[in-house]
């Protein structure tokens, strides 16, 4: 099958291997090695897409990460992937690709309609139409906007593809392979420094890819085939393609997105989709090269249009032409370059020269090959709807105002070439100051701000001979700061051709009654006039403008539009370019799979899975597991068709009249050592802790310095001077740095030592009224009758020849003990319990029968202890001392701490007995009140009662105090429940504690 | 993503820490008696810096100690890196 475009000989790809490709469901091919968009154009297929605001037919105007227009939605292996540049995806076999923003079709697109209700649709026209009604913006515009905006969709399918996260360290890091990186990574890699060679696109060279250079003899390609080889052979060396940083952060990080598998059919096993690089390097050498910048002139956005650089890449590196009468338009030497490829290739090109003299080795290689070359002219319009046909050209005076006669010429390609500007990307994110450079009419970077040069076309230096120098001077220089070696190398010689001035001249005038849009920003639709309204409408700053206008806003940010866009607003303005200033670069330079950023980290990995040492046992017996921070808790223990509520309250119940075992080694556990060991915990905790024998354990509370309960937990004195806390699954890590804090930076006088024993010992709870029968069991040669072993007190044991702590302290209300072991004997230990239990009936339970038994005795848990209480809203004003400071005790004199009618906790009962009330329902007076209903407080936690058998809340309530026996109503809008209930005591059994203590 | 030199390990990533806010403030001493004001500006009244800022991190994911680090808000240069207890000049 012939390709119509493809030329014989020449280009980078592999004709032996050619590819199958569908395009808007048609079939294409192509060979290996070619993007999408240049077997595209090898077809002579132009029309990719249609433009955002306008719809208006969009073709390929750059070869690489610039390119504007072809954005494409990609399909890959059964996934889709919005938001590809065409000119960035390479072809393999099977590749599917459709266009974006047009409907039905990009033939045939009705949204076009706009292109000719454009004087309808100016800059700022959303802003000043969507306004009003204020009901018609979520009804009408959004979803019609929604529906109308966007370049392509995104897949709601999960996504079977794997992105891996690396963290790398290097001396020197350098971002792009072109001439300039090339020499800079091998200057310093002969010094021995540890390098990274980034380069975003398959092939290593840049810009020696496609020019006509010697270096060292040889051509400037095989220069770079070499040093690339070379460098991949050196241990020190890392070189990476399809890699592109995309981000300079602060103190050197730069970031590195690596496309692993983008090019193939489909991932191979074990390997990521792309790798996201987070590097931090001493040294950063930013190669990023230059982009050609367009020249502005009417309907400059027909596809056809593209600049004479990509023209040439699409020829020299994948030898495609991008049309056989090619019309190239030119303020500088390089649209002659790409003439003069044309001409070699067979194909007469005819060259406009907005110069009206220019005079270079270059410009006359072109006229001895023939070509022809008009000087003082200019295009004034392309002409063809979904295809340039021909083009208006016209001479220019020499201030650039006036338009000769206009005279209409046969076309099928316009190449654009309006200079360069450098791709100051990096170094403007890395806080640089960039400066405007008037010999190129472009920003380039200023002083370097974190340890970042900028060298090459990046730093406004087009001359091969002066990039390599630097390059190579640069590249020794900062490896040699490094390493402390000094390899001397000779800088080749260099072969190039000299180039004149360009002319610094972007826009073409519109000829009278001519009004064609000329467009400075392809993606967004933003045209010369957008840009004038904006100004006539009072916008002033450029981020004013960019905003207002969208000009840079869209994918592509703006790497063909910004400076034009400047140099426009300068002109109106009369100000020089400099005085505007350019819009901010921010990362990412092009855009990146959310993927990539997420990593590996999504589901299960999103954070780590603690598991018990009891957990295999948990499973074995039907656990339906809860996640509890990052633990995993049995939740209730399945028997049969048990659902949740049955289940637990089965568990409940059986620890209210027989013996329960919980795992409670997900609680948090710190060992607090040293001769001031009780002065801290006196000074954390709210009550008084100095007079606490060793044997013994104590609640506490401990707040936060504004008031507010942090946490609570039992801590045990262990020894004289060693003391076990326990804290909340859910504060662990909290409290331990809290405590870290005061005894470093508060009180660094105390002699305490803390650390985190959480994963050191497994914990179990034994709770119910034979639950001492069954300790004895475990026990024997320990007395732990209750005189042996009272409430709150502490002793260490023998379990079969494992060392336990025995701890009597009780969560559920019930007499109860935790035992608790090493680790590795947790499983030792709850399979002893279970064992010894049977014959008092001992059954396991989960979180949820824990709460029930918690809820009904009015204890207090996370869902009180929320970030807003005081130990008075939870009824623990009891153990806040009087006589000693301790952490937070100032602020609980704030008046709204001792307000009369201060929030409390209470217990609730529906009336019908009947009916659960949701968690999270607020308690109002009046059910029928209009809204919004005051709201008296909230219910924070519910259960069933398994001792009266109906339901029971806690609710934290305005007054709390003063409300037992009071009728109120529990509403939750989101159950759509509203619920008469009565205000109780908060300790709903047991009121007296007598359970604990028998 | 900065780059913090802890007194205790070296240079390590930001990602191995946890912020701990003004490193200046200064907790009342115990038992002794102060105004509402004073409270007040020890729990909640900070001042939002632009520039040099003395403030804490917390070395979580190393060796857990407390650090003091000077350090630019609005260019995060930092300048200088303390221990706990270390005197500042």
């Amino acid at each position: 099958m012939t390709q119509a475009f493809r030329i014989e000989n020449g280009g980078l790809i592999n004709k032996d291997k050619k590819l199958s490709f569908k395009f808007n469901g048609k079939t294409y091919f192509g060979y290996e090695g070619d993007t999408l968009a240049s077997a595209l154009l090898a077809n002579g297929v132009h029309l990719v897409g249609r433009s955002f605001k306008y719809h208006r037919p969009r073709g390929f105007f750059g070869a690489g990460v610039d390119e504007p227009y072809a954005v494409v939605q990609l399909y890959r292996n059964g996934e889709t992937e919005p938001n590809i540049k065409a000119t960035e995806q390479e072809l393999f076999e099977g590749l599917e690709a459709k266009s974006v923003n047009c409907w039905p079709s990009v033939n045939f697109d009705i949204g076009a309609i706009n292109n000719f209700l454009r004087i309808f649709l100016p800059a700022g026209f959303y802003y000043k139409t969507f306004m009003w009604p204020k009901s018609f913006w979520y009804r009408i515009y959004e979803p019609f906007i929604r529906k109308a905006a966007g370049l392509g969709v995104a897949s709601t399918k999960h996504d079977k593809e794997r992105y891996e996260h690396k963290y790398e360290y290097c001396d020197l890091l350098i971002a792009g392979s072109g001439p300039s990186g090339l020499a800079g990574a091998y200057a310093a890699a002969k010094n021995g420094a540890k390098v990274i060679l980034a380069e975003d696109k398959p092939r290593f060279g840049g810009s020696l890819l496609t020019s006509d250079v010697n270096i060292g003899n040889q051509s400037g390609k095989d220069w770079a085939e070499g040093i690339i080889a070379e460098l991949k052979t050196m241990p020190n060396v890392v070189v990476k393609n399809r890699s592109q940083i995309f981000g300079y952060y602060d103190h050197n990080m730069l970031v590195m997105s690596e496309k692993v598998s983008d090019h193939l059919p489909s991932t191979k096993k074990y390997h990521p989709n792309k790798r996201l690089w987070y590097i931090r390097a001493k040294e950063v050498l930013i190669s990023s090269g230059s982009i050609e910048r367009p020249i502005v002139f009417g309907n400059n956005d027909t596809p056809g249009v593209m600049l004479s650089s990509a023209a040439k890449e699409y020829l020299k590196v994948y030898g495609v032409l991008v049309g056989r009468k090619p019309l190239v338009f030119t303020n500088n030497d390089s649209g002659y370059e790409t003439a003069i490829e044309f001409k070699k290739h067979g194909v007469d090109p005819v060259v406009l020269d907005s110069r009206k003299n220019p005079e270079s080795e270059i410009i006359d290689e072109a006229k001895n090959l023939g070509i022809n070359i008009k000087n003082s002219y200019v295009v004034v319009a392309a002409q063809g709807y979904k295809k340039v046909k021909s083009a208006d050209i016209a001479s220019i005076s020499e201030d650039k105002k006036q338009l000769g006669k206009i005279e209409n010429i046969q076309c099928d390609c316009i190449c654009v070439s309006g200079f360069w500007t450098p791709t100051i990307h990096l170094a403007s994110q890395s806080g640089n100051k960039t400066k405007f450079k008037e010999e190129i009419d472009a920003f380039v970077p200023g002083q370097s701000k974190q340890n970042e040069i900028t060298l090459g076309a990046a730093n406004g230096v087009f001359s091969l001979e002066e990039t390599l120098k630097t390059s190579f001077t640069a590249g020794s220089e900062l490896s040699k700061k490094i390493t402390e070696n000094d390899n001397k190398m000779a800088i080749p010689n260099v072969v190039e051709k000299k180039s004149s001035q360009h002319d610094k001249f972007w826009c073409v005038p519109l000829p009278k009654g001519k009004n064609y849009k000329r467009f400075l920003d392809f993606q967004n639709d933003v045209a010369v006039s957008d840009v004038e309204i904006a100004l006539r409408e009072g916008y002033r700053s450029i981020e004013h403008v960019k905003r207002y206008t969208t000009l840079g806003m869209a994918t592509d940010q703006g790497k063909t539009s910004n400076l034009n866009g400047l140099q426009l607003v300068s002109e109106i303005e009369n100000k020089v370019v400099p005085a505007v200033g350019h819009t901010t670069f921010r990362p990412p330079y092009t855009p990146v799979s959310i993927g990539a950023i997420v990593g590996r980290e999504v589901g299960k990995h999103s954070k780590p899975t603690r598991k018990s040492p009891m957990h295999s046992w948990h499973e074995k017996n039907n656990a339906v597991f809860v996640d509890a921070g990052v633990w995993l808790r049995p939740r209730y223990y399945k028997r049969g068709n048990e659902n949740l509520f049955e289940a637990s309250k089965r568990e409940a119940k059986n620890v209210r009249t027989n013996v329960g075992v919980c795992d409670v080694t997900t609680l948090g556990k710190i060992d607090v050592k040293g001769p001031d060991a009780a002065e801290l915990l006196n000074r954390v905790y709210t009550n008084g802790w100095l007079k606490l024998p060793v044997g013994k354990a104590r609640y506490g509370v401990m707040l936060r310095e504004d008031g507010i309960v942090m946490d609570d937990g039992t801590t045990t004195r262990i020894s004289e001077n060693h003391y076990h806390m326990t804290t909340t699954t859910a504060q662990a890590a909290n409290v331990l740095s809290h405590l870290e804090y005061y005894l470093q930076l508060v009180w660094p006088e105390l002699n305490v030592n803390v650390v985190s024993t959480t994963e050191q010992w497994a914990g179990a709870a034994i709770a119910g009224p034979k639950s001492r029968d069954l300790l004895q069991k475990l026990f024997p040669n320990s007395d732990v009758s209750n005189e042996g072993l009272p409430f709150m007190g502490y002793m260490e044991g023998d379990l079969f020849g494992v060392k336990a702590r025995i701890f009597r302290i009780s969560f559920s209300g019930e007499l109860a003990y935790e035992v608790n072991v090493e680790s590795d004997y947790g499983n030792f230990m709850w399979e002893k319990i279970v064992e010894f239990g049977e014959e008092f009936k001992i059954q396991p339970y989960g979180t949820e029968a824990l709460s029930t038994l918690r809820i009904e005795m009015g204890h207090v848990a996370g869902s009180e202890l929320d970030g807003r209480t005081i130990p008075f809203d939870n009824a623990l004003e009891g153990l806040v001392s009087k006589k000693k400071d301790f952490i937070g005790k100032r602020s609980l004199q704030r008046s709204a701490f001792i307000a009369e009618d201060r929030q409390r906790i209470v217990g609730v009962v529906p009336l019908d007995k009947q009916t659960s009330i949701p968690e999270g329902s607020h308690l109002v007076k009046d059910d029928k009140a209009p809204l919004p209903n005051p709201k008296l407080g909230h219910i924070s936690a519910s259960c069933w009662s398994v001792e009266y058998d109906n339901p029971f809340s806690l609710a934290i309530l305005k007054d709390g105090k003063n409300m037992i026996g009071q009728k109120l109503f529990a509403m939750s809008p989101l159950k759509n429940k509203v619920i008469p209930v009565e205000i109780v005591s908060s300790h709903y059994v047991d009121p007296k504690g007598e359970r604990v203590r028998s | 993503m900065l780059y913090i030199n802890c007194p205790h390990c070296g240079m390590r990533s930001q990602n191995e820490f946890s912020y701990g806010g003004d490193a200046s403030v200064k907790r009342p001493e115990l038992n002794k008696e102060i105004s509402d004001n004073e409270w007040d500006d020890f729990v909640y009244n900070r001042k939002s810096l632009r520039g040099k800022h003395l403030e804490l991190w917390q070395h979580i994911s190393g060796c857990r100690q407390w650090i003091k680090v000077e350090r630019d808000t609005s260019t995060h240069e930092i300048f200088r890196t303390f221990k706990a207890n270390e005197e500042i000049a």
